[in-house]
């Protein structure tokens, strides 16, 4: 048996296959949506995108999304620290819910905002706010899906930073506000921007959170991911491709920018 | 100060984490537990439960093996240029970047029923768009980075010393694997299964998009969910989710667990 993984031929063509895999699971598609959104030449392109729903769409879903990851960064930033600096009861329990929206399946999440701020809530019923399919209901379901990151990110940081720095910097008279800004922040960015842009670009891409409590009115509170959604349904793949393309290339741009980010870090 | 941050940070918990997982707990027992026993013995829900636990198995199994290896390769491989995995690399993080409908569509687009290989699968008597076959895919290239993040850093934190000194003593690569790398990486692929299963059993958009979502066919978990609240059948949905939260927090917990190892 041993003899038989150690031949060349064994070897190579277990190589091969790995490297077929990776290649037609993740590069062919790729490659293949941004060729199929071309087919038809560059004018059908750009007259997929000018539909005014189609940039509508795109542009809602980068200011939700921009908005969420916002919100995110505070109370991230906040959550993060508190974890980190102080002890207090429940705090482990915390530490552990943090990760409950990545292990809860996103229709799920949705499905439960749909409850709690959804007609029949008693949101609703109190205070006679109707959220659900609006944009603030959109925002809240980006939030909760992402809320993660920006904690993730930052504890790391927060745990490797010397407490003897911020001592020395309070030693030689330097105030509170000032030590935060001067010391502490410059540890933290990082890792704030990291999981800020992993936020915005998972915001732009959510898709089960979203549909059920959108609305999904065109124009209004429909996201480009549901507006793909709709494109595929009603038989027109060109025009899913071509706005698929352009939310594509933002959410690629971004992971760069995350990866740059990283390396930077890295070396420091 | 101090008191301020610690209980806002409990507000924000509270609102955004425990109120949702009550509000799911208490809803699904609306009408009683018949209500919910009715729900989940309905056909379509355990085609659906069956059609979702077939896909995690299928997925994890899959990208488990694959993701190990091509880690392996990314972090050891002689026969791979610096450039060739630095590319790579940057490579295996684009499926987080792409929202899972359009994972979805670059799948139909591919081997849709209108396509060249599409048609070709058909000949042959294999359907994959509107089939399990396509489900799976489109599962594999939504999780395919999953395993790799985990099992890369792991990898290249060891070190390759203790494997050198291994095939140097004469032993095998295959039992170099499973005497010195395994027991280095075991809990770092631990918590990529976990997070595969979690990923896999949560998928919505990419397998809504390739599933077509037909009842008792092609119909999973999470977009049976989506079915039922479209119908206004709250009481369905909400003992769906329920289940699919149970899995959820178990998995956290395992996480937890594994994180700690």
């Amino acid at each position: 048996m041993n003899s038989l993984f150690r031949s060349r031929t064994w070897s190579y063509s277990f190589r091969s296959i790995v490297i077929i895999y990776f290649i037609g699971l993740i590069i062919i598609p790729i490659i293949s949506i941004y060729t199929q959104s071309f087919s038809s030449g560059l004018s059908s392109f750009w007259n997929n995108i000018s539909d005014p729903l189609a940039w509508k769409a795109v542009f809602l879903t980068l200011k939700l999304a921009g908005i969420a990851t916002i919100i995110n960064i505070l109370i991230g930033t906040m959550i993060g620290w508190v974890l980190v600096r102080y002890e207090f009861p429940g705090k482990s329990i915390i530490n552990s819910l943090i990760d409950l929206p990545f292990a809860l399946p996103t229709a799920v999440a949705g499905f439960i905002i749909l409850l709690l701020l959804g007609p029949s809530s008693v949101m609703f019923e109190w205070f006679g706010l109707s959220l659900v399919f609006h944009e603030p209901a959109i925002i809240v379901a980006m939030v909760f899906v992402t809320f993660p990151f920006v904690i993730r990110g930052l504890q790391p940081l927060l745990e490797e930073l010397d407490k003897s720095e911020e001592e020395a910097a309070y030693t030689l008279g330097s105030s509170k506000i000032r030590t935060f800004f001067q010391i502490i922040m410059p540890t933290m960015l990082p890792g704030i921007l990291s999981g800020g842009m992993l936020a915005f670009s998972r915001g732009l891409a959510e898709f089960g959170a979203v549909v059920l409590i959108a609305g999904n009115i065109p124009g209004k509170t429909l996201v480009a991911s549901v507006y793909i959604f709709g494109e595929i349904e009603s038989n027109n793949p060109q025009g899913a491709a071509a706005v698929s393309v352009l939310l594509l290339t933002f959410s690629f741009i971004i992971l760069w920018f995350i990866s740059k980010l990283s390396r930077g870090g890295n070396t420091l | 100060m101090r008191r301020l941050w610690i209980s806002l940070t409990y507000v924000v918990i509270t609102l955004l984490l425990v109120v949702p997982l009550y509000k799911i707990f208490t809803g699904a027992w609306a009408q009683g537990l018949d209500g919910f026993i009715a729900a989940i013995a309905r056909p379509q829900s355990l085609h659906a439960l069956k059609m979702t636990a077939t896909i995690v198995i299928t997925v994890t199994a899959i990208n488990t093996f694959f993701g190990v290896m091509f880690s392996l390769y990314l972090v050891r491989a002689t026969w791979l240029s610096k450039t060739m995995k630095r590319i790579s690399n940057s490579i295996v993080d684009l499926p987080f970047a792409v929202s899972p409908v359009i994972g979805g569509l670059m799948i139909v687009l591919l081997l849709g029923p209108n396509t060249i290989m599409g048609t070709f699968f058909n000949n042959i008597g294999v359907q994959i768009v509107y089939a399990l076959p396509g489900m799976i895919l489109a599962t594999l290239f939504v999780t395919f980075p999953i395993m790799i993040r985990e099992v890369m850093p792991v990898l290249q934190e060891i070190g390759d010393q203790q494997e050198q000194a291994a095939s140097t003593l004469g032993a095998y690569s295959w039992y170099t694997f499973w005497k010195v790398t395994w027991p280095n990486i075991r809990y770092g692929v631990i918590y990529g299964v976990v997070l595969t299963v979690a990923r896999s059993l949560g998928e919505f958009g990419a397998v809504l998009v390739v599933s077509g979502n037909i009842i008792n066919k092609t119909q999973t978990a999470t977009t049976l969910v989506y079915q039922d609240v479209e119908n206004f059948n709250v009481v369905a949905a909400n003992a769906i989710a329920l289940v699919l939260a149970v899995f959820s927090i178990m998995l956290l917990l395992l996480m937890e667990w594994s994180k700690k190892k």
